[in-house]
């Protein structure tokens, strides 16, 4: 597909690559903004990724619309050369089917497709699994890739690194509800997202996660920069986790002492698509050992 | 400092913005109405950027802890200083105990209590502005309560300097019931018909009740969209996209009932296709828009939107030019 610039007003430029989702076009997206990040085009306030496009926003008096498209055109014809995209492994806890969220889908029912059924249940039913633990298993085997990181601050949306017949989907409420748990682990079309706050929402509610994906207080230190987790081209890594190691997260969040687990990792797309599993795997354990020593 | 007594519906912290941090979900926030902030600012001696308090349909009553230099700006409302009326777009000197009671709006939304010196509250990611949602910046991430105490910055100039500059009466706004906005058409209007881009453009809109800093909900004709087979990831809504960013002042579809245009705390991106963008001087008129004005569209090309820009930029150099005149030789004729 042909790649279209357009003007998003006076002081943005929107770039888009695809009308649909793919590793392949995301790829190339982050790739161009890491770039963009690398070597600024001058006038550029900031560079934002979308699923399968970019927006950029600029300062007209600093740099002409139309010069900035060109200059952004010579940046895609070279997008091929690069290699390798930046990429952070982060441990997720999750504790699937927990009772704060299955209380929320109780409460919401009549907004939703099948209340009879719990709303892990009913992806499973939907997705074709009669296990509970296949379903897990599914859901946190394969990382997460963080297309596209917004909405509000925090919201990061994670597109399992699976072929797309294994994808798991699901669709959203009926009609949304007007309250979600902070730190609900949810699920909706192909996305797997956390809610950063407590608020409104339209995805199906699987787990909870015992840490924030925004802290606005800045208190735990690895998100004293920007307050949030999520940064585009991270994998994120879902874990199963029992309710004793949930409460013991929690206490640490509550203390001030919690530390993620990050690996940063350089991630070559070539590479992937000869063998995403293979590829996947060398990565965890590139990042296992790296954690241990 | 400045002590809150009554806060008013719904008064916040603002500047020029937050910029940078929109890649992770963080909008820009600062000031709806920039140009009443920004010659608000320019009337009291400071940057154009200084915190200021922004009001909201109903300002706040404060008290001065020690002297400080304001002028309040934007939409106008009563104002009253220990209770005489006092005048806006001038700046007004307030000694330690003096009340400053701002009323209700006769006409707009959102009116500008600027300081000399600047409001003075810890810079986050490089803004003093309030974000509401996020629970950031400001005090605590909250609108202004009563009983707060506000810091104010170190001012620039002295009041006996500062007193009775005014606002030239030509370079005023003004704060109508419609207003036209100019749009860039674009991002993803295609999914819409010919006919619905038409009857968008030719047809008025009505702000809904639901408008805040966020977005505004408009009501009016409603959107027909391009049969389609849904894109892999879009959704199956016709109005559904693969989420794209949402730049600050474009109009997204929902559903095809409604639009939705963004404001400064915009949400930053999302799965529902945007239309155009309006340009970001006449954001101005959006943020002084009440449940019920109108707007009309006017498609513009982006050579039309620079030249506006530019417009709008020298109106507020004008600002500038007008008091430093003031300032050496007072206001000819008066």
């Amino acid at each position: 597909m042909e790649v279209r610039y357009d003007f998003g007003g006076d002081e943005y430029v929107f770039v888009d690559f695809d009308i649909e989702m793919s590793l392949e076009v995301n790829f190339k997206v982050l790739s161009i903004c890491q770039d963009l990040e690398r070597e600024p085009i001058p006038g550029v306030i900031e560079v934002c990724p979308g699923n399968a496009s970019y927006l950029v926003h600029y300062r007209p008096e600093e740099i002409e619309p139309d010069k900035l498209v060109k200059e952004l055109r010579q940046r895609e014809h070279q997008a091929d050369r690069i290699a390798s995209i930046s990429s952070r492994m982060v441990d997720i806890p999750v504790l699937y089917d927990d009772p704060w969220t299955k209380e929320c889908a109780r409460q919401f029912g009549d907004r939703h497709q099948d209340p009879s059924v719990t709303n892990l249940e009913y992806l499973m039913r939907i997705n074709g699994f009669s296990d509970k633990q296949e379903f897990i298993h599914a859901h946190s085997g394969r990382p997460y890739w963080i297309s596209m990181v917004g909405f509000v601050p925090g919201t990061a949306w994670g597109y399992q690194m699976v072929p797309r017949s294994r994808a798991l989907q699901a669709p959203k409420y009926v009609r949304p509800r007007t309250d979600t748990p902070e730190r609900t682990v949810s699920h909706g079309g192909a996305f797997m997202a956390i809610y950063p706050v407590r608020g409104p929402g339209g995805y199906q509610l699987i787990g909870m996660t015992p840490v924030p994906v925004y802290e606005p207080e800045g208190r735990l230190v690895d998100l004293r920069e920007t307050r949030i987790l999520a940064k585009a081209a991270d994998r994120w890594k879902l874990r199963p986790i029992d309710r004793e190691e949930f409460d013991a997260i929690r206490a640490a969040v509550e203390a001030g002492t919690y530390r993620y687990r990050i690996i940063e990792q350089e991630f070559r797309p070539a590479i992937y698509f000869e063998d995403p599993e293979r590829y996947l795997n060398r990565l965890h354990e590139e990042a296992r050992a790296c954690s241990k020593s | 400092m400045l002590k809150i007594l009554r806060p008013g519906l719904q008064t916040t912290i603002q500047d020029a913005g937050r910029f940078g941090w929109y890649h992770i979900g963080m909008p820009p926030s600062g000031a709806m109405d920039q140009f009443s902030f920004r010659a608000g600012n320019l009337l009291v001696g400071n940057d154009q950027g200084a915190a200021a308090l922004e009001t909201t349909f109903q300002g706040p009553h404060l008290e001065a802890a020690a002297e400080v230099t304001v002028a309040v700006t934007g939409a106008p409302l009563e104002l009253r200083l220990n209770g005489e009326p006092a005048p806006m777009w001038v700046a007004l000197a307030l000694r330690a105990g003096d009340r400053l009671q701002c009323g209700q709006v006769a006409a707009g939304v959102r009116s500008y209590i600027c300081v000399s010196g600047g409001i003075d509250v810890p810079e986050l990611l490089g803004s003093r502005s309030t974000y509401l949602l996020g629970r950031f910046g400001g005090v605590g991430g909250r609108a202004v309560a009563a009983h707060d105490l506000l810091r104010v910055g170190a001012p620039r100039r002295n009041a006996a300097e500062l007193t009775g500059r005014r606002l030239d009466a030509r370079l005023l706004p003004s704060f109508p019931e419609a207003a036209e906005l100019r749009i860039l058409m674009g991002l993803c209007s295609y999914r819409l018909t010919e006919e619905s881009i038409a009857q968008f453009l030719n047809t008025p809109w009505e702000v809904s009740t639901e408008a805040d800093r966020i977005g505004y909900r408009i009501h009016g004709a409603g959107f027909q969209f391009r049969d389609r087979e849904p894109p892999f990831g879009a959704g199956s809504d016709p109005s559904n996209v693969v989420d794209v960013g949402y730049p600050v002042g474009s109009i997204q579809v929902p559903g095809g009932k409604e639009g939705i245009l963004l404001m400064r705390d915009a949400v930053t991106g999302g799965g529902y296709a945007t239309i155009g963008t309006v340009i970001q001087c006449d954001l101005d008129r959006v943020a002084q828009a009440a449940p019920r004005a109108r707007f009309r569209f006017r498609a513009v090309t982006i050579q039309d939107a620079l030249r506006l820009r530019a417009q709008y930029k020298s109106r507020l150099r004008a600002v500038a030019d007008s008091l430093a005149l003031f300032d050496s030789v007072g206001w000819l004729g008066q």
